[in-house]
């Protein structure tokens, strides 16, 4: 087993939050992990990404080779298309649908669409709508996750338990909110 | 042994726990900082068995931690790598005097410049200082450096560099973790004269430190991060060094042809290179930020046989972080075909935060110098270098911490009106009072706006060592109270914050103008935290 994935969103969006689920979920089944993430300027609101390696043999670099990513998974349609020349030919790109426009030159939504439609793979995702549905607006995150994980290579089941695990600090109420939320985004991706 | 998934960053706070580290001292700075926050959120320095607060600044935190190892326990000061720029001075002389208890020093430095200033190499300071250093590549070697770094610095008597870059500060992986040693007891050392560096005793000293350098090299020469692999194909050689042999490994999955030198502690382990110049054709040198190695390699008048390559030669770029396809350009393997840029996605730059106070404080002094053609605000390290972008646009300069009432100063004192220091709570503490008091003792004309968010925000929201009483430490540095002015950074408040700035650059001398209001991620972290300790659900 080997994926190389690279998460996309923007500052204060979760997805360290989501990197440290996957990470959780690597060390509970053993599997080699290296994750690098950004941190400092770049959180305020700018461009945040995270290369998350998962292996069961030796992982070398901390850093995914450009072409050759199994997934991106985005939490904002742009960053999604900011890491393609990332993928592999191949490769599946799983993002939020809904753009985060914290700058003035926007660009045009349905353009940023319709160009990820012309990748081979992809699945987008309502993912506010979804956490809306689950209980939260900010367990959008975790429908991210829960639609990324039937192309992460572990078992959803595992993903969920590492969510637990993650949110354990936080109560029950919030746990099962993220849960949900995991099972939702999960439930969007199947269908397609 | 039990697994955690750390930062590069974490698992050495956690190595120097296990290593018997009895104080930790630092900055923050990126990449730096999850050093000391890891420490300060263990259980050893919550109970206080392990001193971590937050040092004023860099200089502060390392000559505290010399004064530990002094007093015989071990010690560690963090900081990036301009960090080491501001404790040059104890860092330079600390080599002279040596170490006691074992001491550390960990500097993280940020090639690409993802959140700096410059991507200088720590590696070239232990030229300055003779000091050794430790490259860890991985987590796992991050989480063993500590004990080789304490071990080493008590055997030689002499401080120990710990060189850590962005991607392995910042990048996650499972380690497992070790036996915990027990810290030391206080002990001075025996010939205590050896800490005062008169020029009589530091000229000794000097001798001295020339006469570790040969176990120094012995110790870089077979340190457990160093290591030769021969193989067959010695038309070339490659040198890797820290984190840029895992890109090697990467890039060659695993088939090595050619003989390896992994390097892992300085100084450059000489016996080593000197093998590979004698049985390989040409050299290929990777490192992660300054060509330190190649450039030495290469010599003057460069060297042509072997060849040497590297960022110096072109094989790799002479700027900027590495990564597995550069390396594998430079050795001739194949990349993979990339799918196009698109060109959709426009850049997205760190903005200021809906709601942050530096909005309304960058806004009041947008308007108060409108009519100022000539006004300049010389802007400091921090969020608000953030208002040098649109909309504000308002900071005309950012070189380093502190630095902004220094440069209002001199350019003053050159005539310019009205100068402006544009300076946050922290740095302020960190490096921006003796500035402050050269204003004062020079009856300056200069308006120095101290943003008080009451926090460090650009790092993350570290407690501020100003600890909001900025009124009263300028008025004990000597300017006049009457010139002392407090604001409120909100949109409600604008016009009257307009009006006190506008007065006080109209002084003819030093004044001071606090904008006052807690950075609202602070503030709602803090929120967060009462409501969760109240019982609630957040």
């Amino acid at each position: 087993m080997k994926k190389d994935i690279i998460l996309a969103g923007v500052g204060g969006q979760g997805l360290l939050a989501l990197a440290g689920v996957l990470g959780e979920a690597a060390r509970s089944q053993k599997l080699q992990l290296k994750q690098a993430e950004v941190h400092g300027m770049a959180q305020r609101g700018g461009v945040v990404q995270s290369h998350v390696r998962l292996s069961d043999e030796t992982i070398h670099s901390d850093l995914v080779w450009e072409g050759t990513a199994d997934l991106i998974l985005a939490l904002e349609p742009m960053e999604a298309l900011r890491y393609v020349p990332f993928l592999d030919a191949e490769g599946m790109v799983v993002s939020n649908d809904a753009p985060f426009a914290n700058i003035p030159d926007y660009p045009d939504t349905d353009s940023i669409l319709t160009e990820i439609r012309e990748l081979p793979q992809y699945r987008l995702i309502d993912a506010a709508g979804l956490a809306k549905e689950a209980g939260a607006l900010q367990a959008a995150n975790m429908v991210m996750l829960g639609a990324g994980a039937p192309y992460i290579g572990l078992d959803p089941e595992v993903l969920i338990d590492s969510v637990r695990v993650f949110f354990a600090s936080k109560g029950d109420a919030i746990i099962e909110t993220n849960v949900k939320a995991f099972r939702l985004g999960m439930a969007a991706s199947q269908e397609g | 042994m039990p697994t955690r998934v750390l930062l590069g960053d974490e698992a050495l706070a956690q190595g120097a726990i296990d290593a018997g580290l009895s104080g930790a001292y630092a900055y923050p700075g990126t990449p730096s900082t999850e050093i000391t926050e890891y420490v300060q959120h263990s259980p050893e320095g919550k109970d206080g068995q392990v001193r971590c607060q937050w040092s004023a600044n860099e200089k502060t935190a390392l000559e505290a931690a010399i004064g530990m190892s002094f007093a015989g326990k071990r010690a560690m000061a963090s900081m990036k790598h301009v960090g080491l720029n501001v404790a040059a001075d104890p860092f330079v002389n600390a080599a002279l005097v040596g170490a006691n208890g074992g001491l550390m020093i960990n500097v993280a430095d940020d090639p690409s410049m993802h959140s700096s200033q410059n991507e200088q190499d720590t590696r070239v300071y232990t030229d300055l200082a003779l000091m050794p250093c430790i490259e860890p590549a991985t987590q796992a070697e991050a989480y063993a450096a500590p004990a080789m770094a304490f071990d080493l610095s008590e055997r030689l008597e002499i401080p120990v560099l710990v060189r850590l870059t962005t991607r392995l500060a910042h990048s996650r992986a499972t380690i497992e973790t070790g036996a915990k040693r027990d810290q030391n007891e206080f002990h001075l050392p025996e010939d205590e004269r050896r800490y005062i560096l008169l020029p009589a005793i530091a000229r000794g000293r000097y001798e001295e430190l020339l006469a570790k350098q040969p176990d120094l090299l012995k110790a870089s020469e077979t340190s457990a991060f160093t290591h030769y692999t021969d193989a067959e194909d010695r038309s070339l050689g490659i040198i890797a060094c820290g984190i840029a042999y895992n890109y090697l490994m990467e890039a060659t999955g695993g088939e090595h042809p050619h003989p390896i030198l992994k390097i892992g502690q300085y100084p450059i382990p000489q016996a080593h290179i000197e093998r590979m110049v004698a049985e390989c054709d040409a050299i290929l040198v990777v490192e992660e930020g300054y060509p330190y190695v190649e450039e030495k390699l290469r010599g003057l008048p460069a060297r042509t046989e072997p060849q040497i390559r590297g960022r110096l030669s072109g094989h790799l770029p002479r700027t900027g972080e590495l990564n597995p396809q550069l390396v594998a350009h430079a050795l001739g393997i194949e990349t993979p075909k990339l799918r196009p840029t698109s060109s959709i996605p426009a850049p997205r730059p760190p903005a200021l935060c809906p709601g942050c106070p530096h909005i309304d404080t960058a806004n009041a002094l947008k308007e108060a110098l409108s009519d100022q053609p000539n006004g300049r605000v010389f802007g400091d390290i921090g969020c608000y270098t953030l208002s040098a972008l649109p909309p504000y646009e308002v900071v005309d300069t950012c070189v380093e911490m502190g630095g902004s009432i220094t440069l209002a100063k001199g350019s003053a004192d050159a005539g310019l009106h009205p100068a402006v220091a544009l300076i946050g709570d922290s740095t302020f503490a960190h490096s921006g009072m003796a500035g402050l008091l050269d204003c004062v003792n020079d009856d300056s004309s200069v308006t120095i706006l101290i943003v008080d968010n009451l926090t460090t925000a650009m790092t993350g929201g570290q407690e501020s060592s100003a600890r909001n009483r900025l009124a009263t430490l300028c008025a004990g540095i000597g300017v006049d109270e009457a010139h002392i002015r407090v604001i409120q950074p909100l949109p409600n408040q604008h016009e009257a914050n307009v009006a006190v700035l506008r007065e006080e650059m109209a002084f003819n001398g030093p004044s001071v103008v606090i904008a006052e209001r807690e950075c609202i991620q602070t503030a709602r972290r803090k929120a967060r935290a009462k409501k969760a300790s109240s019982g609630g659900t957040a």
